[in-house]
């Protein structure tokens, strides 16, 4: 059993045995919690090595699952999900420590939906058989549902349901269009079928991959969420409790946009291509639209759920830019949005445990009797808004330049949402933060404790680290983003090849560096 | 020569104090605070000595910030001889500054704080003059935005004061959102944003084809961000909301002047674009007259030498925007002198004055507080270009270039430079002359304030007998320049009038200025109200935004359109969900049960269907 395997089953192992543990034992619960996701945290920080000489997949295995249909456990990681996952098992054991007081009722049941989504999550990322994709990507959301309709405020339910209803219907199209694609080709084996369309041996009529494309795109965009289809993120954010949304927001919206970059670039190259040219203006209405509705919120989880679809919209633009420096930027803005957004969600969360309001109104002068609650909040906020040596803008940089070398009006009306950012963000800080303190405010107010400095400390750190050494965490992703973006623009060689005949006054860029 | 030492020794006074120096005595945060900043000054001054001629540019590279397909930033740091003069006016000044907050800061909260604040500041401030591309560059660019953010609201309870943080960070980025799509365009074109690559390839006349002006018009967006020229100047004025040693090291004698560093460093770029050479040019006179109009109305003292910062800010841009970067630069440390002075300066008197700030509520100060007085006078006739001062120096080298680009800027900006005497004299005549009109018990300033005032004044008169432009000759070749004597005695004559009018209408017959200031009642409640341009900026752009996204973009389009559509589906769809009621029973053993049984249906639906084919 391969370092990988141990990562995957790890958390499904301690899901189990959180559901035979005697429900009465609270503190034995939560630290078996913890002790079980830091090990697989430790344990996955081993995936980083080969990729360090730069590989394709890593820690592969692939044994037969189902006889017939032909399904397989066929799991390996290779740039794009190694941060991923890695991500996903950092952000565990946070969510545990931040969840220790917070959550106070039905705890078993609580730490165990939270190691049974570290287990699909890190499924999602890791699998490469189509069949065991989907029953990974579902597995996921259930818990999820459970975290928001369980332990959630007042509108629960509606969110929970909502949230439900929106991904559910979105991947049962996906489920649709993978077992066509099964009927096509006769493997679920994703490398498989990659290969045999690439080969030529297999292909697709333009009306079937356009068709094949819109639905797994369907599914992916609603996770995303990509504009129009946001509108279910803000509610489920809003209700659920703090360590469910931090899991939402840093990495259940990945599993879209892994999805596309996955799945859907690679498996239908030209109908992407094709409709970049609708799926780009969505971005970036995402982008200011997120922003704008973002400004005017008077609650502070719907304002850091808007500002996630402006990021996401950051992401989904880098990714149809077909450019290397988008593609780059897009991975490594999700990595960066899942850990600046997490802790913006778990910051929001240690000030409802205070005061137990989400209205930005109740707050103001937070800074005089929890300075340091503000400060790092203030670190927080900076890397949110794309600070220069804080890990958003390394991100945020590469998409806008990859978007702009792909069509430079692009990068204008997307750069606009940087500048709307910083409105959201500081005008946030300054009415939450800023200002004299009320004596009712004052009386709830504390500073961090022990226990919430373990749980944000590591993800400042990453921001500075992720923002200044950048290059310890691209390599990997930028050799796969060259990857998936190599067979796609050997197809447009051709093309522009002929392009750059015709006009004799061309110019090809210098790379000199 | 280890260039990465003058940065770090500010960050390290900058994580020291910010994150041990609550428990600090005040002595310790001194010593940190003042000591970094000296260490890297002392730094700043072996480098360039040891770089001897620097003929050529002495670069050091560190590692690989960001490195996709064969776009590739590096963390590089390089001096060259404008880097040296940038380098020495901010560790220098900035050294002064600090010196003087030691004893400015004593009585204030937050001291720690305010320190590390500062140390940050100096680090990203000597990133940005040492970067050697644009990126890192932009780095220390939005960084040293940060610091002046943090600053302008050090009085955090103060509504005005995070009012005027928040509005000094956004109206940058606006200006910051021209540089990056300006850096877009150079790696698009050039595939670097290396400055020796850079403007290597821009120098080569195969590269023709290039938009130039683009780059360098979506450049000087940014520039008239940081440097606070129209149409980006508002956030300026309202900076003064933070503590005064803040005003004159970032507001005034440093990270204001990025932009006009960032266009002489780019001036490869702008001399292969003469269109947006010319709108520097405009721009920057343009705001350097009207700039000074507003100063001549101002009450507060600060507001006074912050109009006057813009405004001397505009001279700098029209000096490079008429080709005389090398003039630009000089009135950049010039300006960094006697500006600094005249804050310091104001400091001192609103030290004295235990807060007060309104030149109405001052008068008769200079037997009181001698030294200040003294001092400030000396960075007023330098301000006002008398003959022989710092600002005469530089200030003419610029009005001539101007003049031989186009009479018409040489003569606005002659009738600015008169402006400019006549408003720093008014302030001066109405603090120390006549009588004094408020109710504190003055008191002069302490031994660490008065220093650096001293020193700056001497630099201020004096240092105008540095010739920068020649130390930059090399790099900016001047043009030859005959425009005849006339030319260059009017300013003097300009300084000297703008002093005798302030003297008359302060010091001689204050009835007069009333008088001329009811006469033209609407002209002076125009002027004194800054032309409206807030109220207007917030009526045209910042209302119906946020109006417009709350009652539009939120309530109408996404609880309104979209949500509509979505509940009335789920309405039509609950038929469905009572029936998938049953199925939730809460209890995880069941659901797991039914996915499993869902997967099994789903199995047998693709058996049926035929299988592979």
């Amino acid at each position: 059993m391969n370092q990988l395997n141990f990562v995957i089953s790890i958390p499904l192992v301690g899901f189990l045995i959180a559901l035979m543990l005697p429900k009465s034992r609270i503190q034995a619960i939560r630290v078996f919690a913890l002790g079980i996701s830091l090990l697989v945290f430790v344990a996955s920080l081993g995936l980083i090595k080969p990729f360090q000489y730069g590989v394709g997949y890593a820690f592969e295995t692939n044994i037969p699952w189902i006889a017939t249909p032909p399904i397989h456990y066929h799991v390996a990681i290779d740039g794009l999900s190694l941060w991923l996952v890695i991500l996903t098992t950092l952000l565990t054991p946070i969510c545990v420590l931040i969840s220790w007081n917070y959550i106070d009722k039905r705890q078993k049941e609580f730490y165990a939906f939270l190691l049974l989504l570290e287990f699909g999550l890190i499924g999602v990322f890791c699998a490469l058989d189509l069949f065991l994709f989907y029953v990974f990507w579902e597995i996921a959301l259930v818990p999820m549902y459970f975290l928001i309709g369980i332990w959630g405020y007042s509108r629960r339910i509606y969110a929970a349901v909502k949230f439900f209803l929106y991904t559910m219907a979105a991947s049962v199209l996906m489920l649709g269009a993978i077992i066509y694609l099964y009927n096509r080709s006769g493997t679920f084996d994703y490398p498989t079928i990659l290969a045999m369309l690439q080969s030529g041996k297999m292909v697709l009529s333009s009306a079937e991959s356009l068709w094949l494309f819109l639905a797994f795109f369907l599914a992916f965009a609603v996770k995303v969420p990509l504009f129009p289809l946001h509108t279910w993120l803000p509610d489920a954010h809003v209700e659920a409790p703090t360590a469910g949304s931090v899991m939402l927001a840093s990495v259940m919206l990945k599993m879209g946009t892994y999805g596309l970059l996955r799945f859907c670039l690679p498996l239908f190259p030209a109908t992407a291509r094709t409709c970049a040219s609708w799926i780009i203006p969505l971005a970036i209405i995402g982008i200011i639209y997120g922003a704008l509705v973002a400004m005017v919120q008077p609650n502070m989880k719907k304002l850091v759920a808007y500002s996630s679809v402006s990021h996401l919209g950051f992401v989904v633009l880098g990714i149809f830019s077909f450019t290397q420096n988008g593609l780059d930027g897009a991975v490594y803005q999700m990595l960066n949005h899942g850990v600046s957004t997490g802790a913006l969600f778990m910051l929001v969360g240690f000030l409802y445990e205070r005061r137990h309001s989400l209205e930005i109104a109740d707050y103001g002068g937070v800074a005089t009797p929890a300075p340091n609650l503000a400060k790092v909040f203030m670190i927080v906020m900076l890397a949110s808004i794309g600070l220069p040596t804080l890990n958003n803008f390394v991100g945020e940089y590469l998409v806008l330049q990859g978007a702009s070398l792909a069509n430079f009006e692009w990068a204008v009306f997307a750069a606009i949402g940087v500048i709307l950012s910083a409105v959201y963000m500081l005008w946030l800080y300054q009415r939450a933060f800023l200002g004299k303190a009320d004596e009712e405010l004052a009386h709830h107010m504390y500073d961090l404790k022990a226990r919430e400095y373990f749980a944000i400390v590591p993800l400042i750190v990453l921001m500075v680290w992720m923002g200044t050494f950048t290059q310890s965490f691209l390599q990997p992703i930028s050799a796969t983003n060259a990857r998936i973006l190599g067979p796609i623009d050997a197809k447009k060689g051709v093309q522009v090849k002929f392009e750059q005949h015709l006009s004799a006054s061309a110019q090809e860029p210098s790379h000199a560096r | 020569m280890n260039l990465w030492l003058i940065p770090i020794f500010p960050f390290l006074g900058f994580l020291i104090n910010g994150l041990f120096g609550r428990r600090f005595p005040k002595q310790l945060v001194n010593v940190v605070a003042v000591g970094s900043v000296l260490l890297s000054f002392l730094w700043v001054v072996k480098t360039i000595s040891g770089l001897g001629a620097m003929e050529t540019a002495y670069i050091e590279r560190y590692f690989t910030w960001i490195q996709s397909g064969t776009f590739n930033v590096g963390v590089d740091f390089a001096v060259d001889r404008l880097t040296a003069i940038v380098l020495l006016v901010v560790t220098g000044v900035g050294l002064l500054i600090h010196t003087y907050a030691i004893g400015y800061m004593a009585h204030e909260g937050g001291y720690y704080r305010f320190f590390a604040y500062l140390n940050l500041f100096m680090f990203f401030m000597l990133i940005l003059v040492l970067a050697s591309n644009f990126l890192l560059l932009f780095v220390g660019w939005e960084g040293v935005g940060l610091c002046s953010y943090l600053l302008v609201g050090f009085y955090f309870t103060e509504k005005f004061a995070t009012d005027a943080g928040n509005k000094a960070f956004i109206v940058n980025r606006i200006g910051d959102f021209g540089f990056t799509l300006a850096m877009f365009l150079i790696v698009k074109h050039f595939g670097s944003l290396d400055f020796g690559k850079v403007f290597t390839q821009a120098a080569d006349p195969a590269n023709s084809a290039v938009p130039f002006v683009a780059i360098c018009m979506l450049l000087l967006l940014g520039a008239t961000g940081k440097s606070a020229q129209i149409p980006l100047y508002v956030w300026l004025p309202d900076a003064m909301a933070g503590p005064t040693p803040v005003s004159a090291l970032i507001h005034a004698a440093t990270m204001v002047t990025a932009g006009v560093y960032m266009i002489a460093r780019s001036s490869v770029l702008f001399t292969h674009a003469p269109v947006a050479m010319d709108w520097v040019a405009a721009i920057g006179m343009a705001t350097a007259f009207f700039a000074a109009t507003i100063g001549m109305a101002q009450t507060d003292i600060k507001k006074v030498f912050a109009y006057s910062t813009v405004s001397q800010l505009g001279y700098m841009f029209a000096g490079v925007g008429v080709g005389a970067f090398s003039a630009g630069v000089f009135h950049l440390m010039t300006h960094a002198f006697f500006k600094a002075l005249l804050f310091l300066g104001a400091g001192s008197v609103i030290h004295a004055l235990s807060g007060e700030q309104d030149l109405r509520q001052m008068g008769g100060l200079a037997k009181k507080i001698p030294i200040t007085c003294i001092t400030l006078f000396c960075g007023g006739v330098a301000i006002a270009g008398l003959p022989f001062t710092s600002g005469a120096a530089s200030k003419d080298l610029i009005l001539e270039a101007a003049y031989a680009r186009s009479p018409i800027l040489y003569w606005i900006g002659l009738i600015t430079a008169f402006m400019t005497a006549f408003y720093v004299f008014r302030a001066l005549f109405l603090a120390f002359f006549g009588k004094y009109r408020g109710d504190k018990h003055p008191h002069e300033a302490p031994f660490v304030m008065w220093a650096p005032l001293a020193v700056l004044a001497l630099l201020s008169l004096a240092g105008g007998f540095l010739s920068v432009p020649h130390w930059l000759e090399p790099m900016f070749p001047e043009k030859e320049m005959n425009v005849g004597p006339l030319i260059t005695y009017l300013p003097f004559a300009a300084g000297f009038l703008g002093i005798a009018l302030a003297y008359l209408f302060y010091v001689a017959k204050p009835s007069l200025s009333e008088s001329a200031k009811n006469s033209m009642g609407w002209l002076y409640n125009l002027i004194y109200h800054k032309y409206f341009i807030d109220e207007a900026y917030n009526f045209a752009v910042v209302n119906p935004l946020i109006q417009g996204s709350r009652s539009v973009l939120w309530r109408g389009m996404d609880a309104g359109l979209i949500d509509g559509i979505v509940n009335g589906v789920g309405r039509r769809s609950r038929g469905i969900g009572n029936i998938l009621k049953l199925l939730q029973s809460g209890s995880i053993r069941n659901y797991a049960a039914w996915v499993v049984f869902g997967s099994v249906i789903l199995l047998i639906a693709i058996g049926l269907s035929g299988g592979p084919r």
